[in-house]
């Protein structure tokens, strides 16, 4: 006897789910992206037991679990340490159209490194040790992508 | 660690699209599969844990949906999110706490009902990475690059990895991507994000999984072929991808280590005799065996290059096709462990390699490996 | 057997309706610190982490790897647990399970919740099944209201019976400063709040708080290691018993269920510890009451009284402070609701009371606790604790 279930068709319900969030920076991310937003500077906080400098700012030491409240001005301009270009396309996430990159960087005068973008380069010019330098957007809202990307250093430092 | 043994295993077929099934169906296929492979009904069942991930199901509380499907009724049950290896290290623990003698842990997933790129870009921090649009790929490729940079692992030697694994799935009738390649169709597909090509990533699919773990003298009164857990170590790095060097990979380092002091194993290369890796991506093969330390760091490359993770040469490498032919996200740690198990049995059918005594079953939670789980199987009490 | 479990340190953040100062990893930070003081243990001393959320009520995905900064978890063994409203209970019984199985020492629990930041009721309605019942199903106070109603209609209890709750559990909550609301309200006071889905006011309702939690259990091995005396762990039992919706048996009083889950799982966990008459074997109890109701109803479900018993079992003064087991002495989840904390306050809040270091709330020679947490479609958890050594 034939089972039913080789014959219905499959019915596929459409749907998504849409959960507004509002995210708090806290006191030592909002710090940080006002800074970003209103004078274009970059600030990092200072562990003060293992002296590690941290970009973006953490508000305790992961490993010591003491406070950081001390900022310490860093870059602007920095270096690349691991980076990719990206090259297959999905514009619900990415804001730059592809290719672009995507680069961990070193601020100088941090001791980590962080996510940002990478655009305006030769391919054959991204390695490690590139030195790049921030683009602010110019309209900036306190966000992270107030700097629009990152890009080789004009000027050699 | 008092005994505990792996006395039953299930799983579904891994499918692009299970157009006909819900997660329910999927967990109750996989869950009567590993009650029929232990010879047990479900009221022999002392307790479930659940895996699932509320994200990829797009629900809150993504376990209610399979709790009538799991048999979980009337039962302790709880839910551990994250990758198989680390909700069965759940399980072990419910096992040892002495409460219970029989613990089923089961996890599905459908990544054909959802996005993968919007999915995974939800994995990262919402405040300072999330609106790069950065996703799984992406951050496996930064890593990616490192590691192969730092150490000269060519594109070449991870297109093999590809080729050995798609071929290993042939022979594994549970395997979504089954085909026969050359390194040269890998290195021609498609760049996604340099390095990593279409043909060094897994699939995304549906299916679930189900083992039933006993405690030592209830096991050996379930099976004539209990499968003994002899060592688990799990470990979490920093999640920040500029926080730890990508081209390393410590967690693993120091997850294998508990593990195997747990186990007993000095000498990995010589005591173990299969792995099954969590390898979403073919870079990964070479990375996480240097990190179990069956190389030294660097080596991996020659080390796949060698044919020795080979099915039928000295360290099968996943036999299966490992996560490269089938990721049903979440259940496929719990695949490696059960795999493991089916080798150990000699049950592993045309992919069974010769001789597993001793293998070792992998996971990987988070972004770029950030949190990984060993497991070490072994068929000696 | 496995290990004996007790807790040997409890960090409790302040709660509030609104935390700016801090983002999410930070809040967890400030409970895992203040555990870490109390236990007076470093970072290094931990063994392994539990935490959990709801990924859709924080937008966070993979919790644990994400708060690796401020759960204490860096290069350690970190994993995540989640079960809906009863998270935190569930993060405890799993650090219990931790414990217990000789695997780890001293395992840190967290629970925490920014409820300022996302929308409670959008993503509650997201726990239901696609397609049967979130098309028909918005939020958790209506299915509420629904075992409400038919409890008044089983039993002709009342809805100032249910306020009575509403008062006690705020009158409580004056004597903890941690709790987020301290008013002192009148049944009047309740009657009068406005109707969310009758016989619900905003009265019966808990609050919507940010806050964390982190504690720490510890092996029988190692209690001796720590400045507070331990509170152990005697026995952990849950039960989840809905798929569906309409799975909800809320029972007809001649029937054969109740509350389903929360029946299951006391009888599961009393046949076990030996608890044939909570009322008199319990010194006190952290309940998760999530609404008024639930504490005159569930009351009967736990075995303190028959079936319809709940109002005079209230009105006999035996759930107050100075009675004869003083319910939720914290103020419980009508003061206090950092949702995925919040079960995980329970058990926080018994532990001091074992510990006998619960200040103004503190039951006098309390001895043995029960907690409960309260989870999406009906997951009941439930742990036993008890000053001396099981």
């Amino acid at each position: 006897m034939a089972d039913w279930r080789d014959e219905v068709e499959p019915w596929v319900l459409e749907s998504r789910i849409k959960v507004p969030y509002t995210w708090t920076a806290g006191e030592t991310g909002s710090h940080y992206l006002l800074e970003l937003k209103d004078n274009k500077k970059f600030w990092g906080t200072r562990c003060p037991q293992c002296k590690r400098i941290y970009h973006v700012p953490k508000r305790n030491c992961p490993e010591c679990f003491t406070e950081c409240t001390e900022w310490v001005e860093l870059g602007p301009l920095g270096t690349l340490r691991d980076y990719t270009i990206m090259r297959k396309a999905e514009p619900r996430l990415h804001t730059l159209p592809v290719p672009f990159a995507y680069g961990v960087i070193f601020l100088d005068g941090s001791d980590t490194g962080f996510l940002h973008l990478l655009y305006e380069y030769e391919e054959a010019d991204l390695a490690e040790g590139l030195r790049v330098e921030p683009v602010f957007a110019e309209e900036r809202t306190g966000h992270i992508l107030d700097v629009k990307y990152f890009r080789p250093a004009k000027a050699v430092s | 660690m008092q005994p505990v043994a792996i006395v039953g295993v299930g799983q579904t077929k891994v499918e692009a699209n299970k157009i006909r099934e819900r997660f329910e169906d999927m967990v109750f296929e996989a869950t009567n599969k590993a009650l029929a492979d232990a010879g047990m009904t479900i009221d022999q069942i002392d307790n479930v844990t659940t895996i699932s991930n509320d994200f990829w199901d797009g629900r809150t509380i993504s376990s209610m949906a399979i709790n009538d499907a799991c048999g979980s009724y009337d039962k302790n049950v709880s839910t551990a999110e994250g990758d198989g290896t680390f909700g069965a290290i759940y399980g072990l623990m419910r096992t040892l706490a002495g409460t219970f003698e029989t613990t089923l842990v089961v996890a599905h997933h459908k990544g054909s009902e959802s996005v993968m790129r919007l999915i995974t870009n939800a994995m990262f921090d919402p405040i300072f990475e999330r609106s790069m649009g950065i996703d799984a790929i992406a951050s496996a490729a930064l890593q990616a690059g490192s590691y192969m940079r730092k150490y000269g692992i060519s594109e070449e030697q991870c297109a093999m990895v590809s080729v050995k694994n798609h071929g290993n799935a042939k022979k594994n009738p549970y395997a979504q991507l089954a085909m026969d390649l050359t390194v040269e169709e890998v290195m021609r597909s498609e760049m996604l994000s340099d390095p990593i090509k279409k043909l060094d990533c897994c699939p995304i699919g549906d299916g679930a999984a189900a083992l039933i773990l006993a405690t030592g003298e209830r096991a050996k009164k379930i099976t004539e072929k209990p499968v003994w857990v002899k060592g688990v170590g799990y470990c979490c790095d920093s999640y920040h991808l500029g926080y730890r060097d990508l081209a390393g990979c410590d967690a693993l380092v120091a997850a294998a280590k508990q593990a195997y002091t747990m186990a007993g194993i000095v000498d990995p290369r010589k005591e173990i005799d299969l792995v099954e890796l969590h390898d979403a991506f073919t870079y990964q093969e070479p990375f996480w065996l240097e990190g179990m330390g069956f190389c030294e760091r660097g080596e991996g490359g020659k080390l796949t290059e060698s044919g020795k993770t080979a099915l039928g040469s000295e360290l099968p490498v996943s036999a299966s096709g490992g996560c490269l032919s089938s990721n049903p996200v979440l259940v496929a740690g719990l695949v490696r462990i059960i795999e493991c198990a089916l080798q150990i049995r000699g049950d592993a059918g045309e992919h069974q390699a010769d001789g597993v005594k001793t293998a070792l079953a992998h996971g990987v939670n988070g972004p770029a490996g950030q949190s990984h789980c060993c497991w070490i199987l072994g068929g000696e009490a | 057997m496995g290990k004996k479990v007790a807790v040997t340190g409890v960090g409790i953040t302040k709660q509030s309706s609104v935390r700016h100062d801090v983002n999410g990893v930070e809040i967890i930070n400030e409970a895992v610190r203040a555990a870490l003081e109390d236990a007076d243990m470093n970072r290094a001393d931990i063994d392994a982490v539990v935490i959990g959320n709801m990924d859709h009520f924080e937008g966070i995905n993979y919790v644990e790897a994400w708060s690796i900064d401020g759960n204490g978890g860096l290069m350690k063994p970190t994993m995540k647990v989640t079960t809906g409203g009863c998270t935190g209970s569930t993060v405890a019984m799993a650090a219990y399970y931790h414990v217990a199985s000789g695997l780890f020492n001293k395992v840190l629990a967290i629970g925490w919740e920014k409820n300022s930041e996302s929308d409670t009721t959008g993503a509650i309605t997201t726990a239901f099944d696609a397609i049967w019942d979130r098309p028909v199903f918005a939020g958790a106070v209506a299915g509420l209201a629904v075992e409400a109603a038919l409890y008044m209609h089983e039993t002709g209890a009342t809805e100032e019976d249910a306020a009575y709750v509403a008062v006690r559990d705020r009158k409580h909550a004056l004597n903890n400063p941690f709790a987020h609301l301290h008013i002192n309200l009148t049944i009047k006071d309740i009657m009068d709040s406005p109707y969310l889905s009758w016989p619900v006011k905003m009265g019966d309702m808990c609050p919507r708080t940010d806050g964390a939690c982190a504690l720490i259990f510890s092996s029988e091995d190692v209690v001796d290691d720590f400045p507070m005396p331990p509170a152990w762990v005697v026995a952990v039992a849950n039960r989840h018993m809905y798929t569906y919706t309409a799975d909800a048996d809320f029972g007809s009083i001649d029937g054969p269920y109740w509350m389903t889950s929360l029946e299951a799982a006391s009888k599961d966990i009393y046949s076990r510890v030996g608890i044939s008459d909570p009322l008199n074997q319990f010194d006190m109890a952290e309940l998760y009451l999530p609404y008024s109701f639930a504490g005159v109803k569930w009351m009967e479900a736990l075995g303190f009284t028959g079936r319809g018993g709940g109002p005079e079992l209230l009105r006999s003064g035996a759930t107050d402070m100075g009675g004869k087991c003083p319910v939720n002495p914290s103020g419980g989840v009508l003061s206090s609701n950092p949702i995925g904390a919040t079960a995980l306050l329970r058990v926080a809040d018994a532990a001091l009371q074992m510990q006998a270091r619960a200040g103004a709330r503190q039951v006098p020679d309390a001895k043995l606790a029960l907690c409960t947490g309260f989870g999406g479609c009906y997951w009941s958890d439930m742990l036993i604790l008890s000053k001396d050594k099981p």
